[in-house]
């Protein structure tokens, strides 16, 4: 009730240490503990099936276990965590891991722009839908993969040929999900910002793109998901760098170690990056109601 | 004068008004805060939901009223308040707020090109007609001030005094210290004020109201009732209020329109003396009112008969 209230500040007043634990709601004392001991409870409910999977591969590749599935040329966790401490103290793996993370980080992010544009295009005119959802119906089912060739004559060098078929696999589920969520939006809300004297620009910008957010980042995060395996397929067929290269090389040279070593870089590099996705569309969504839960 | 609502009691904050004297006084500090109703008149008005007719009109509106149109439901009353916002184009004839145009053909009715228009009326009738809707027509990821502030921004208020005139707009629905919530975390009857705001800040010159209060529960819906005639004091803008409710319409209106079922047309049209009196519910007058419309609109058993075949 008082004039204090009126700072410039965004949307839920949230104590900022607790930010990132605490979706909004009632903020009382007390409450950082028990967002800790969740977070605690959180990470051991997260390790314990890690952990069973840690000890099962380990028995399982200690003892050589072959029982119609063989064991016996798996290599172990300790064989495992050797390569990989030996590969952390290199300055190659590093560049691995990097280059792999620009080609994800540059092939989704033209993607989700590309494909929110053209998504929103296509959802809300029904020129734009006529032109263009034949062109994407027909490029839709070809997998990325099956690209490969034409991306190496197509692009100069390899890199950029990569970077486009990441952006070919993540394009079509954000444009798909963005069409939806257009469809899916209360009418409404635009009759409401139309009597309010609202033009089509002002209605894509403050009504429709915030309204579809949910719908998009939907569509994101299964393109995350799909950008990645993509990245690492066209990066073992045509790659001279990055994780996908590293996992493929090493089975080339049967170092059956490091393979595994790329599998689980891959898997750690996909769960944060996704981890992301995740965080950012809960920070822009976190109007929806079951954003509290 | 109706019960005392809360913008009324939140005088004391109007230091940065011009004017800080009477508290009546201060909704008027800025002249073109002022926005006066327009006459709305609706002549051979036809319009459709598909292929079905929805409601054939003809209504002349004078500045600065209050007319509540009364059908059951399903009627097509909302068609002609969607019709006067520019969101439904009509099948003939024309819709005018003041001089201009807001649907329907430029031209007389007589000319040839009433079909072939498209949709631009919508650039004439602008903000001429805002809406108020039933339900959730807020913008669920923009704050109580925030979704005031984007009507305030489509007006062309510069960016600067949009939070200072949104929070006196919320002042002025009783809202004070909301600002800052989420609709989501308000209850209906506060997104109603909310919403109310939000129309009120686009000054339209005719307040077009879609069952807004249809989903309130019944005291709720009763304060709502005073705040909205207290506002009108206010701002005098020409009011559309589409209700089922026979209450509500006998306590709000200056005349009360009764519509047939669909297609809507004028079925008779109720003037009100001396409209907005508060307690007027409770004296016979009003019962017999109530009783007549409710007869006319064939809820009344024995009354109903004659009456529906009449029309």
């Amino acid at each position: 009730m008082t004039s204090t209230s009126v700072s410039s500040a965004p949307v839920v007043t949230e104590d900022p240490s607790e930010a990132g634990h605490l979706p909004r709601g009632p903020r009382r004392r007390g409450v950082r503990s028990v967002v800790t001991s969740r977070g605690l409870l959180a990470v051991v409910l997260a390790a314990i099936p890690l952990g069973a999977l840690l000890l099962a591969w380990h028995l399982l590749t200690e003892y050589q276990v072959v029982w119609w599935l063989r064991f016996d040329k798996i290599p172990g966790p300790a064989e495992v965590y050797s390569t990989l401490t030996t590969q952390l103290s290199s300055g190659p793996f590093y560049n691995d891991l990097l280059v792999s993370l620009r080609r994800i980080l540059l092939g989704f992010s033209i993607a989700a722009v590309g494909g929110v544009a053209i998504g929103a295009m296509i959802g809300r005119s029904r020129l734009a839908s006529a032109l263009l959802r034949p062109l994407i119906e027909v490029f839709r089912p070809i997998p990325a993969i099956a690209l490969v060739p034409l991306a190496i004559l197509l692009f100069p060098d390899g890199e950029q040929g990569i970077v486009f078929i990441t952006f070919f696999a993540a394009f079509f589920p954000v444009t798909v999900s963005t069409i939806h969520a257009m469809h899916a939006l209360p009418p409404v809300w635009e009759d409401a910002a139309r009597t309010l004297g609202a033009g089509r620009m002002s209605i894509l910008r403050y009504v429709v793109l915030p309204g579809a957010m949910p719908g998009i980042f939907s569509g994101l995060s299964v393109a995350m998901g799909v950008a990645w395996i993509c990245v690492i397929s066209a990066e073992m067929i045509s790659g001279q760098f990055g994780i996908g290269y590293y996992t493929w090389q090493s089975y080339g040279l049967l170092d059956y170690a490091g393979v595994v070593v790329g599998m689980v870089s891959i898997g750690l590099l996909g769960w944060s990056t996704a981890w992301l996705v995740e965080r950012l569309g809960r920070r822009v969504n976190r109007w929806l109601p079951r954003a509290a839960s | 004068m109706s019960g005392e609502t809360p913008s009324e009691r939140s005088g004391w904050r109007s230091e940065e008004r011009a004017e800080p004297s009477a508290e009546r006084v201060r909704s008027r500090a800025r002249p073109e805060e002022m926005s006066c109703g327009a006459s709305v008149r609706l002549s051979g008005l036809k319009l459709a939901f598909g292929d079905t007719d929805a409601a054939e009109i003809d209504l002349d509106v004078r500045a600065g009223e209050v007319i509540v149109l009364l059908g059951p439901s399903g009627c097509g009353k909302s068609t002609i308040l969607r019709a006067l916002a520019g969101l439904l184009e009509p099948v003939a004839g024309l819709a005018q707020v003041g001089e201009s145009v807001v649907a329907g053909s430029a031209q007389p009715p007589s000319s040839s090109g009433v079909l072939a228009r498209k949709r631009s009326p919508k650039n004439v009738g602008r903000t001429q007609c805002a809406m108020v809707f039933q339900d959730d027509a807020l913008l669920p990821w923009r704050t109580a001030r925030r979704n005031v502030e984007y009507a305030l921004k489509l007006r062309g208020v510069p960016r600067g005094r949009r939070q200072p005139e949104a929070e006196q707009l919320l002042r002025q629905v009783g809202l004070d210290g909301f600002g800052d919530h989420l609709p989501g975390a308000l209850s209906g009857g506060m997104r109603q004020r909310v919403q109310l705001a939000r129309t009120l800040a686009a000054q339209p010159r005719v307040l077009l109201m879609d069952e807004p209060f249809g989903a309130l529960d019944a005291q709720t819906r009763s304060e709502m009732q005073r705040l909205l005639c207290s506002v009108w004091q206010q701002h005098k803008t020409t009011i559309l209020f589409v209700t089922h409710d026979v209450d509500e319409a006998l306590l709000l209106a200056d005349r009360v329109v009764l519509l047939t079922p669909r297609p809507a047309r004028v079925r008779r049209i109720v003037e009100i003396e001396s409209p907005r009196r508060p307690g007027a519910q409770f004296e016979p007058d009003f019962a017999r009112r109530r009783y007549e419309i409710l007869a006319s609109l064939g809820d009344v058993p024995g009354a109903a008969h004659e009456e529906v075949s009449a029309s």
